[in-house]
C-alpha cells in the first residue's frame, strides 16, 4: 500500500503526480472464502476490513453488484452525531463516533471529519421537553449534548431566523462532538485498507442465489460471476437486504423507501455547522465545496428505484427557506435518492439469523453514514465469534418477538 | 408524484392519498391464541418485494376509502388497482396471500 504522507504528497508533485497507482487491487473471484461480505458500502467495506485487520480471518470477499460506495455510502448527507435516546442506541452510535475520531489516522486515509456541531431545533413544547429529555438522558450515557436557548441557537449558527417563521425556533439541543465526514472517502479508505490486508473487492458481481447445506448452514453463493464456497456470509445489503435474506429463507423486519437530498450551487463559507429541523423536516450543512447539502424526508411508499417525488424536495426545500432566508435566491443543481431499509423501530439489526453462518447488519433506515466504523466494527466481531459483542447484542432480529425494541422511531419520529 | 387511479374516484395525485404497506397481511383472528412467533410475522415481518407489490392505499382526502394496489417497485409503475377483499388481478397462486 501507498503510504500518503505530507512527504510523499510532496514526491509526487515534484513529478508531475504521475506516479499514483490505484488504491486497491480489481479483485476477480476466487472459488472459496473463510467469509464473503455482500454489499459494497461504507458499512460492508469497513467489516472486511476489521475481520482482515481485528480477527485475523483468513481469505475474505466483499461482493458489490454495483461500484463500492455508489449506494447510500454515495448517497447520504454525510451527518455523523451519537445523541440518540435510549441506552443502547447511545453506545452503539458513540462507539461509532469514537471509531470517527480516529479513523483517519487508523486507515492512513483523509475522511474529512468535521466535528463542526449538530444543532437540533425545537419548534413546538412536545420537541422543547423532547429534546431536553435526550440532553439528560446522553449526558447519564456520558454523550455530549447541550440546550441552547433560541438566541444561543442563532449565535451558533447566525443565518438561522428564529422568530419571523411559521413555527419560532423555541430553542435547540446542539452535540458539539457532532458534525460531517467525507461519505466517498470513508468508503475508499476502508477499501484500500482491506485491500492491503488481502480482501477481494468484487464489484459488478451480484449474488443471485444463497446455497445450504444439509443442515441448513450457509455453503455457497450463486453470484453472477460464478459459484463462491464459504461458511460464514455477511449480509450489509442496505435496502436490498430483504432480496438477499429471502434467498436464504429468513424473512426480516424491513420496508425499502427512497431518501433524497439535494445540493445547491457552491456558494462561499456561510453555514459554520449542522442544523436539522425533525418538525419542519429539513437538514442542511455547507460541503467543503460550498454546496449547501440539504437533505429531505422518505417517500410515502416503499420502492426500490433510487428515485422519488419532487414535492418530497419542495417541501424540504420550503422548510429552508424559512429557516434561513438567506438562501431562498440559491439555485439548485442536482437531487438525487437511495434506498433505505426501516424497521418498525428505527433502530438496526445486527445480528446472528436463523442460518448458522448468516449474518446481517441491516436497518440503518435514515441514518446508517454516522454508524459507518462501529456497525462495522460490532459486525466484524459478531461474524468472527459467531456471537455478537456486547455493543450490539440487543440489536437482534429476535427483539420484535421478545417485544424488546429499542423505539428510536418513538424517540425521533422522522428521518435522522 | 405518482397518479393513483382510485377504483371508486378515479385517477388522482398521490398527495390525496396515504400509503397503507404490503396488502393482504390477515390478522389473526384471536391474537391470545396464537404463538409469539406468529403474532410477530403479523405485526412486523413484511415481503418488502422488489418487483410487482400488492399494497394498500387509502384516499384519504377523497373518498375516503382502502384499497388495493399493483405496483412494480422497481419502476413505481402501477399495474392495476382492485376493491379491498378482492384477490390480486393476475398474480400467480401463492405469490400473494388472499385475504380470507
Amino acid at each position: 500500500m501507498q503510504r500518503f504522507s505530507a512527504l510523499s504528497l510532496l514526491r509526487h508533485a515534484l513529478t508531475g503526480h504521475r506516479g499514483w497507482r490505484p488504491q486497491w487491487r480489481r479483485a476477480a473471484p476466487a472459488d472459496a472464502y473463510d467469509a464473503v461480505i455482500i454489499g459494497g458500502g461504507g458499512h460492508g467495506l469497513g467489516t472486511a476490513y476489521y475481520l482482515a485487520s481485528e480477527h485475523r480471518l483468513g481469505r475474505i470477499a466483499v461482493l458489490e453488484k454495483g461500484w463500492i460506495g455508489g449506494g447510500n455510502t454515495g448517497r447520504n448527507t454525510t451527518i455523523i452525531r451519537s445523541n440518540y435516546l435510549f441506552d443502547e442506541s447511545a453506545a452503539l452510535y458513540d462507539h461509532s463516533l469514537k471509531l470517527w475520531e480516529h479513523l483517519s489516522q487508523a486507515l492512513n486515509y483523509n475522511v474529512m471529519l468535521s466535528q463542526r456541531g449538530v444543532l437540533m431545533l425545537a419548534h413546538t413544547v412536545h420537541d422543547v421537553q423532547v429534546f431536553k429529555r435526550h440532553v439528560h438522558a446522553n449526558r447519564a450515557n456520558g454523550v455530549d449534548n447541550e440546550w441552547l436557548s433560541p438566541e444561543e441557537a442563532r449565535r451558533f449558527c447566525p443565518p438561522l431566523n428564529i422568530h419571523d417563521i411559521r413555527y419560532p425556533v423555541l430553542g435547540a439541543a446542539l452535540q458539539r462532538r457532532a458534525g460531517t465526514a467525507r461519505h466517498d472517502a470513508v468508503a475508499w479508505g476502508y477499501a484500500r485498507a482491506a485491500d492491503a490486508l488481502g480482501v477481494d473487492i468484487i464489484e459488478n458481481c451480484e449474488v443471485t442465489a444463497i446455497q445450504r447445506n444439509a443442515q441448513g448452514a450457509v455453503e455457497s453463493l450463486q453470484t453472477t460471476r460464478g459459484l463462491i464456497r464459504t461458511p460464514r456470509v455477511g449480509v450489509a445489503a442496505a435496502g436490498n437486504t430483504s432480496v438477499i435474506m429471502r434467498m436464504a429463507g429468513v424473512r426480516v423486519p424491513l420496508e425499502s423507501y427512497p431518501l433524497q437530498a439535494l445540493v445547491s450551487e457552491p456558494v462561499k463559507p456561510v453555514f459554520p455547522c449542522v442544523v436539522m429541523s425533525n418538525t419542519m423536516h429539513a437538514y442542511i450543512s455547507q460541503s467543503d465545496k460550498g454546496e449547501l447539502v440539504i437533505g429531505a424526508g422518505t417517500d410515502a411508499y416503499t420502492s426500490y428505484t433510487q428515485r422519488g417525488g419532487l414535492h418530497i424536495n419542495a417541501q424540504a426545500l420550503e422548510a429552508i427557506c424559512e429557516l434561513f432566508p438567506i438562501f431562498r435566491r440559491l439555485r439548485m443543481l442536482r437531487n438525487w435518492g437511495g434506498v433505505v431499509d426501516l424497521t418498525p423501530d428505527r433502530s438496526p439489526i445486527i445480528a446472528r439469523t436463523p442460518v448458522p453462518g448468516l449474518y446481517v447488519n441491516c436497518g440503518w433506515g435514515t441514518g446508517g453514514f454516522k454508524a459507518t466504523p462501529g456497525s462495522a466494527h460490532v459486525f466484524a466481531w459478531t461474524i468472527a465469534r459467531d456471537e455478537p459483542h456486547p455493543i450490539n447484542a440487543p440489536f437482534t432480529i429476535e427483539r420484535f418477538r421478545d417485544g424488546q425494541l429499542i423505539d428510536e422511531a418513538a424517540a425521533a419520529a422522522v428521518a435522522h | 408524484m405518482l397518479l393513483i387511479n382510485c377504483p371508486y374516484c378515479g385517477t388522482r395525485p398521490e398527495l390525496e392519498f396515504v400509503y397503507g404497506g404490503q396488502a393482504h397481511v390477515a390478522r389473526p383472528p384471536d391474537p391470545s391464541a396464537v404463538a409469539a412467533q406468529a403474532w410477530t410475522e403479523f405485526l412486523y415481518m413484511r415481503d418488502n418485494i422488489r418487483g410487482v407489490h400488492a399494497e394498500r392505499w387509502r384516499h384519504t382526502h377523497g373518498c375516503g376509502r382502502f384499497f388495493n394496489a399493483l405496483r412494480d417497485t422497481t419502476s413505481d409503475r402501477f399495474i392495476a388497482t382492485y376493491h379491498s377483499g378482492e384477490t390480486a388481478p393476475g398474480a400467480p397462486a401463492g405469490d400473494v396471500t388472499a385475504t380470507p
